[in-house]
């Protein structure tokens, strides 16, 4: 049976959500997924300090959000991006904002570099 | 018996629901996208499907990773528009056809399929963006829907193969079905994109021309990749073009390309190809 997923080729500046990653990101994927709640979401917005308090983040986990470093949580800790937008939304940071961030480049920079930048 | 009279394969990107609601299919950066699916709903309404089977993956809207279906069907009369997290989009509740959906159910099962049936379920924007490209629903929806939920997002997935037979199975399941219906079937996802890492944006226009050209001459060879392959040459998130061989599976055999089209203007290839079976 051919590998589906060759861990002795990775793919540069790729994480493949795999075993590995869903169980480091666990906490901050649920984190976000509880954001699908309209009240979550106000709760989020009115006290965003409150919310966090109330989650089972670890203060690691609580710093990447205040400091809404997306390439860390993506890069490091294990963070979906499906579940993660849901976070900058609530922020008001949407996934071209999220992926700039995660190539290290601004958001200008970024849509400098594709075709047609209306669409979005 | 239910034929399978068509399949379609088409991207479902979320930001494609948003330029919608917000009426923007007129701006010059998104006519193209919404030009292209012109002829194809015009076909739709000739052909007049009773039933839209839409093979999509749930983005965190209905599934979580506390327990994620690598295959879910679902057995419902109604299907509601979730909230994945950007709050309920205005488009109408989609009805179901909980009969048929049973009886896809148990036939998939008793043919080794051990899919999750789902008698509720909230659909989301790889439901729901082929959906509204697809059918106008002013007066609601003209179809009635089957949600087929496939894991795309949590490693491990299911094979391109499993995928393809996944196709064939349905087939066989429409064709047991005790009553007339006229199906149509959706893969959707894809094409090529990657949205995780400094790789985020990548995409491979050529892959995705080379993939609409498959699978419609030449699926067999797609079932044979692996994920590692179509990620390395098409984006991370690229693998859930896999869905686009359920489609196929479910109308194997020589088809007759209707429409096809392809647009990348942002981070994702957006392709669309409608395929009538050929006999």
């Amino acid at each position: 049976m051919a590998e589906q997923v060759d861990k002795s080729r990775p793919i540069a500046n790729t994480k493949v959500f795999t075993d590995e990653e869903t169980r480091r990101g666990y906490r901050l994927n649920k984190f976000a997924m509880s954001l699908c709640k309209p009240q979550n979401r106000d709760a989020f917005k009115e006290n965003e300090e409150a919310f966090l308090a109330a989650s089972d983040l670890t203060e690691v986990e609580k710093q990447l959000i205040r400091d809404r470093d997306w390439r860390a949580i993506m890069d490091e800790y294990g963070g979906n991006i499906y579940m993660i937008m849901k976070i900058g939304a609530v922020i008001g940071q949407g996934l071209y904002q999220i992926g700039a961030h995660q190539r290290g480049q601004t958001y200008e920079q970024f849509l400098d570099t594709r075709n047609a930048s209306g669409a979005r | 018996m239910a034929k399978i009279v068509a399949g379609i394969g088409t991207s479902h990107v979320p930001s494609i629901g948003v330029a919608y609601d917000q009426g923007r299919q007129e701006e010059p950066d998104w006519k193209p996208l919404f030009d292209g699916y012109g002829p194809v709903k015009e076909w739709l309404k000739e052909i007049q499907p009773d039933i839209a089977i839409v093979v999509y993956n749930d983005h965190g809207c209905d599934f979580f990773f506390d327990k994620y279906p690598t295959f879910a069907v679902g057995a419902a009369e109604t299907y509601p528009v979730g909230d994945e997290g950007w709050g309920r989009r205005p488009l109408p509740d989609f009805p179901g056809d909980a009969d048929f959906s049973w009886h896809l159910c148990n036939s998939l099962v008793y043919d080794e399929f051990d899919i999750t049936v789902c008698q509720e379920m909230e659909v989301e924007h790889g439901f729901m963006v082929p959906m509204h490209l697809c059918w106008d629903h002013d007066d609601g929806w003209p179809v009635q829907v089957v949600p087929v939920a496939v894991n795309v997002i949590q490693h491990p997935l299911p094979t391109a193969a499993r995928c393809w037979k996944l196709g064939q199975a349905i087939r066989r399941a429409a064709e047991s079905y005790g009553k007339d219906r006229k199906v149509v079937i959706l893969g959707t996802g894809g094409m090529s994109h990657q949205l995780n890492g400094a790789r985020f944006g990548y995409l491979n226009s050529q892959f995705d021309n080379d993939f609409l050209d498959k699978i419609e001459s030449d699926p067999a060879a797609l079932t044979a990749m692996t994920h590692q392959q179509i990620m390395e040459e098409a984006g991370a998130e690229a693998v859930e073009l896999i869905m686009w061989l359920t489609m196929r599976g479910a109308i194997e055999g020589p088809v007759r390309q209707v429409h096809r089209h392809y647009y990348a203007p942002m981070t994702t290839g957006m392709g669309l190809i409608a395929l009538e079976a050929a006999s």
